[in-house]
């Protein structure tokens, strides 16, 4: 099908409400970016998922971070989003005037050259994320044991898709569709999301992330039924997912109750490295309070899907790139963030 | 960091590969994919997550430098 057939069908859709989930942060940012919402009938709406693991992540996590970066001889390792998360009161940035030591990297495997340039020192791995990412961090594990290496830690919030979507759909009846996260699929494989479909009864499309995949993927959902799915992103996307990641996680990772922001713990979302590997663990194990550093922030309800970025009460007036008040205005796969920045409505 | 973009592999160490995208290069681990140098691979957090076919990869750094100039 010719792509300007389907965006005249989408432009013109005049059937059945359609309320279509993009699950993945990435997704979020393409869909934004390339002014689709847009490019739809008024009877597609789309609305974000939890896909952004800097936005689930919980208060108390960051609350451990901090408290981790201010001992001595100890370093806290992370991803750049992190640092401009605000836990219960601060976040990693503000700390690291009162002394804290926090270090941002691009490449996770970098702090094994860390850890072995800086014996005695101590290195904490911020280890968040979905399935997508859970691989590097058993790959790390893996290097620490055959190089034992002792100075380095990771303080887990690793989360699982499935039952978070899960949670998701069984909270909100109005969605009729979802775009599956295209690179958990890399790794998960696409009849993880095929058996999603069936057990809830919503269609599920993987996509890719251009506009065209994303339009033609959406259009896809309009058209499907009940539990049947599409693999829309077969350059990348296997039936079977990338075993040899999979099993690297299962070495060393095993299943656990996962705390997410805005949805409570939900049974089995998340993933700790097993007993045997506790030694690298810098104590991951009941990081499940949250709260909000501004208690009229939203984030919770935007993650779950239930209101748009911008039906927060703080949206564009207090809380902006620049000032952000919630981790879904921080982060660059935040949708508060991609909503303000692409004036989506 | 949940930014998987399509790079070419332009040279590999071990499990280490240097991966190149539009001339910035970058380390990336390829412990869970069987690579070699010409390939190109989707990296997400500095991990080779997956082979792309050369014109998909094409076509696909079109799309991150267009995001770019935007």
């Amino acid at each position: 099908m010719q792509i300007d057939k389907i965006k005249e069908y989408l432009k013109g859709y005049d059937g059945e409400q359609c309320t279509i989930m993009e699950v993945c942060g990435t997704h979020t940012a393409a869909i934004s970016e390339n002014g689709i919402p847009n490019m739809l009938s008024d009877k597609i709406k789309l609305i974000s998922g939890p896909g952004c693991p800097v936005c689930v992540t919980v208060a108390s996590y960051i609350d451990k971070l901090i408290e981790l970066s201010m001992l001595p001889d100890t370093t806290v390792v992370t991803f750049g989003d992190m640092i401009r998360v605000r836990g219960t009161e601060k976040s990693l940035r503000d700390v690291t005037a009162m002394g804290a030591s926090v270090k941002m990297i691009y490449s996770p495997f970098d702090i094994i050259e860390l850890a072995k340039s800086n014996i005695g020192h101590n290195f904490i791995f911020a280890a968040v994320g979905f399935e997508t990412t859970t691989p590097i961090y058993a790959l790390i594990v893996d290097e620490l044991i055959k190089n034992k290496i002792k100075n380095v830690k990771l303080l887990t919030a690793l989360k699982t898709m499935p039952e978070a979507i899960m949670a998701v759909a069984k909270d909100n009846d109005k969605i009729t569709g979802f775009l599956a996260p295209g690179h958990v699929s890399v790794i998960t494989g696409y009849n993880l999301f095929c058996d999603m479909a069936k057990k809830l009864q919503i269609p599920f499309v993987v996509s890719g992330f251009s506009g065209q995949e994303l339009l033609s993927s959406i259009y896809a959902l309009t058209k499907l039924k009940g539990g049947q799915s599409l693999n829309m992103y077969t350059s990348v996307v296997t039936n079977e997912g990338n075993i040899k990641a999979q099993e690297t996680v299962s070495k060393y990772f095993k299943p656990c109750d996962g705390a997410w922001r805005g949805m409570g713990i939900i049974k089995n979302s998340g993933m700790i490295l097993k007993d045997e590997y506790k030694d690298f663990d810098a104590g991951s194990e009941s990081l499940t309070s949250d709260s909000m550093y501004n208690s009229a922030c939203s984030c919770g309800d935007v993650i779950a899907g239930k209101i748009n970025p911008n039906n927060c009460p703080l949206y564009g007036k207090v809380c902006t790139p620049e000032n952000p008040q919630g981790a879904c205005m921080v982060s660059t796969e935040g949708s508060c963030f991609h909503y303000y920045m692409n004036k989506r409505l | 960091m949940c930014v998987a973009a399509p790079g070419k592999i332009i040279e590999l160490n071990d499990n280490i590969a240097k991966v190149d995208y539009n001339g910035n290069i970058v380390n990336a681990n390829a412990g869970v994919v069987n690579v070699s140098v010409g390939d190109y691979v989707l990296v997400h957090a500095g991990l080779i997550i997956q082979k792309v076919s050369k014109s998909e990869a094409q076509q696909m750094q079109e799309l991150f430098r267009e995001l770019e100039e935007l």
